[in-house]
């Protein structure tokens, strides 16, 4: 896709092709011999394990389709069929089930290491935008394949996020039957629900195609956060990142396995298991746990349609990122200051996703709610959830494009190979080329 | 325009920058396509809306002798719960001194049930915050309680406390007789 292709056909029948279909040739350049920066860590193998889990939800989730009934009278009922009766049934579901949590938990890793080493800065703005808009559609998608089982967090969990919509003025409330198709969350709503969750894995895929595309444009980008300078910073994608992302993949996998045969309901809630009833809301209803820093931050402010607008402004914020961070320095490496910040912004989306779990009034620390402020109780999760939203929004918003124009940066090496070619540690035998040990 | 052209050969249709015929075709072609994509993009829309057959579903009839003073029955109407509550003295008398209490979304009593009827509180069962059902008797002014996320109704289902910004909906009904009502 850059530079030249360095493909050669061997065979006849690859001549032949090449020149009618040159998609070996587009394989070749794309998943064999591009150049990728040599000093890539193990925080880039997720790309790969991301691919790889969409391919198990697409699988998966079609072979479920083949036995499922998007009805309300049986959609309970044929999940449960898959379950005991339809052949290897459980182990679909629950692949299907806990592939969800693990495709959200890489993403999540994904995308901290994006902020960690300034990966949507210029020239990848494009691709971190792309990235952006797959997070969006996984998270659509995830919510809606959530309501499918029709159980009890299925259906309340529904009512919850869609009355969100009702929260904005004038337009709220057609918008909400709009999406229901009816007065409440009914059978129209989970029939087109099952409709939108068969769609949205394919407008993923067709959204991770041009993220792969704009991927390959500039390149890589690697921990020194510097541009590549010549041939000596790269190396060809296989076999060198084809193993390293195999071994991450395989590792991965293990703990993927675990959750789906040791323990494959823990991440769901046990409601789930009780079928939909619209007249009784579970007594406490939270969201899957990759929801939850939103949902913490939806609570965190007492009005409805500012917790619903500071919902979603967490999340179109990302999109502005490359244009909000004024460093010139991509790599929080070489960003002592802002490297501070950002670890204290991991601890607040963690905070943020303890505080979704829990009951907003519930105290933090002990019994009995002691610490009073301005007729408040500082000492519940609500306020915890306040202090973390605050900060998550001013790390943004303040703090990245403070911190680009006041800091002093420490200095950024010349090119990929200098920091590893003048390493002290590179003398003595053994210790060579691990980049990523230096800062 | 034209004097400027000197030797060319002359266009009879298009004097000066005046809209040619090929102008007019490309303005209208485009206008009519546009115009069809709106005409198609509508019904693609629209039919998400309710249905006529999930619209017809929409009125109900419910007989008050089922319910005895001091409980509540929930009732599902148009999918949701619909509370109706018998209301003691001791609780009508309550909910009419809060009248003119600090209220979010301000309603007096009177105003929350049919003339004559103090007695019978006919609510949509869900809450104005996200739509999940209160439970009854719940909450610090023993009305309702919402699980969800802890907003706290009165008993004459006005928003005292928590996230929700409404009074509890009361819907369109009336009393075909003194013992039963129609919903919708």
């Amino acid at each position: 896709m850059s530079g030249h292709s360095t493909y050669e056909p061997k065979t006849g029948i690859e001549r032949w092709l090449d020149t009618r279909l040159p998609i070996v040739r587009f394989a070749h350049d794309t998943a064999l011999s591009f150049p990728t920066p040599k000093n890539l860590n193990y925080w880039w193998t997720f790309g790969g394990i991301l691919a790889l889990m969409l391919g198990i939800q697409l699988v998966t989730g079609i072979v479920l389709a083949m036995h499922y009934v998007p009805h309300v009278d049986y959609a309970f009922a044929s999940v449960e069929r898959i379950m005991r009766d339809v052949n290897y049934g459980w182990l679909i579901r629950y692949m299907h089930a806990n592939g969800a949590s693990m495709f959200f938990l890489a993403v999540y890793i994904h995308m901290i290491r994006n902020l960690y080493y300034g990966s949507y800065k210029a020239p990848r703005e494009v691709l971190w935008i792309l990235g952006c808009l797959i997070y969006l559609a996984m998270m659509a998608t995830a919510f809606i394949g959530y309501v499918l089982p029709w159980g009890q967090m299925s259906f309340h969990g529904a009512v919850v996020i869609t009355n969100l919509f009702g929260a904005l003025p004038i337009i709220g409330t057609p918008i909400t039957t709009w999406l229901w198709g009816g007065f409440a969350v009914d059978n129209p709503t989970l029939n087109r629900f099952f409709s939108l969750h068969y769609l949205l894995p394919f407008v993923i895929a067709g959204l991770v195609v041009l993220h792969i595309w704009a991927l390959h444009v500039p390149g890589n980008n690697n921990p020194t956060g510097v541009n590549v300078k010549s041939e000596n910073d790269t190396v060809p994608f296989h076999p060198y990142y084809t193993v390293k992302d195999g071994f991450a993949i395989a590792v991965f996998m293990l703990l993927y396995a675990s959750f789906v045969f040791y323990n494959p309901n823990v991440l769901g809630h046990a409601d789930n298991y009780i079928p939909a009833n619209p007249l009784v809301t579970p007594a406490h209803i939270v969201p899957e746990w990759y929801f939850l820093p939103f949902y913490a931050i939806l609570r965190a402010v007492p009005d409805k349609l500012g917790g619903v607008l500071l919902m979603f402004g967490a999340i179109a914020t990302l999109f502005v990122l490359p244009w909000l961070d004024t460093s010139k320095v991509r790599s929080m490496r070489y960003r002592p200051t802002a490297r501070l910040y950002f670890f204290i912004f991991v601890l607040a989306a963690l905070v943020l996703g303890f505080c979704g779990g829990k009951l907003p009034d519930d105290p933090v620390i002990f019994q009995p709610s002691g610490l009073m402020l301005l007729d408040a109780d500082i000492n519940s999760f609500v306020w915890l959830s306040r202090v973390a939203t605050l900060y998550f929004f001013a790390y943004f918003w303040i703090i990245l494009p403070v911190l680009g124009l006041t800091e002093t940066p420490l200095p950024v090496p010349e090119s990929i190979s200098e920091p590893v070619l003048s390493h002290p540690a590179t003398t003595p035998a053994g210790a060579v080329a691990s980049p990523e040990k230096r800062g | 325009m034209a004097d400027t052209v000197v030797g060319a050969t002359p266009d009879p249709h298009a004097p000066g920058d005046d809209p040619s015929r090929r102008d007019f075709i490309h303005i209208a072609a485009g206008a009519a396509a546009a115009g069809a994509v709106v005409a198609l993009v509508w019904p693609l829309v629209d039919q998400m809306n309710p249905a006529g057959d999930t619209l017809a579903l929409a009125s109900i009839e419910f007989d008050l002798g089922k319910v005895e003073p001091g409980q509540q029955v929930v009732v599902k109407w148009r999918g949701k719960p619909l509370f109706v509550r018998n209301r003691m003295p001791e609780q009508i008398a309550a909910a009419v001194k809060d009248d003119h209490a600090e209220l979010r979304d301000p309603a007096t009593d009177e105003s929350r049930h049919k003339p004559g009827k103090p007695q019978w509180l006919i609510l949509v069962g869900t809450c104005t915050h996200l739509g999940c059902v209160p439970t009854v008797g719940g909450g610090d002014y023993g009305g309702w309680f919402c699980p969800c996320h802890g907003s706290h109704y009165d008993l004459s289902g006005r928003i005292r406390k928590g996230p929700a910004p409404k009074n509890l909906v009361v819907p369109d009904y009336a009393f075909l007789s003194d013992t039963k009502i129609k919903v919708g």
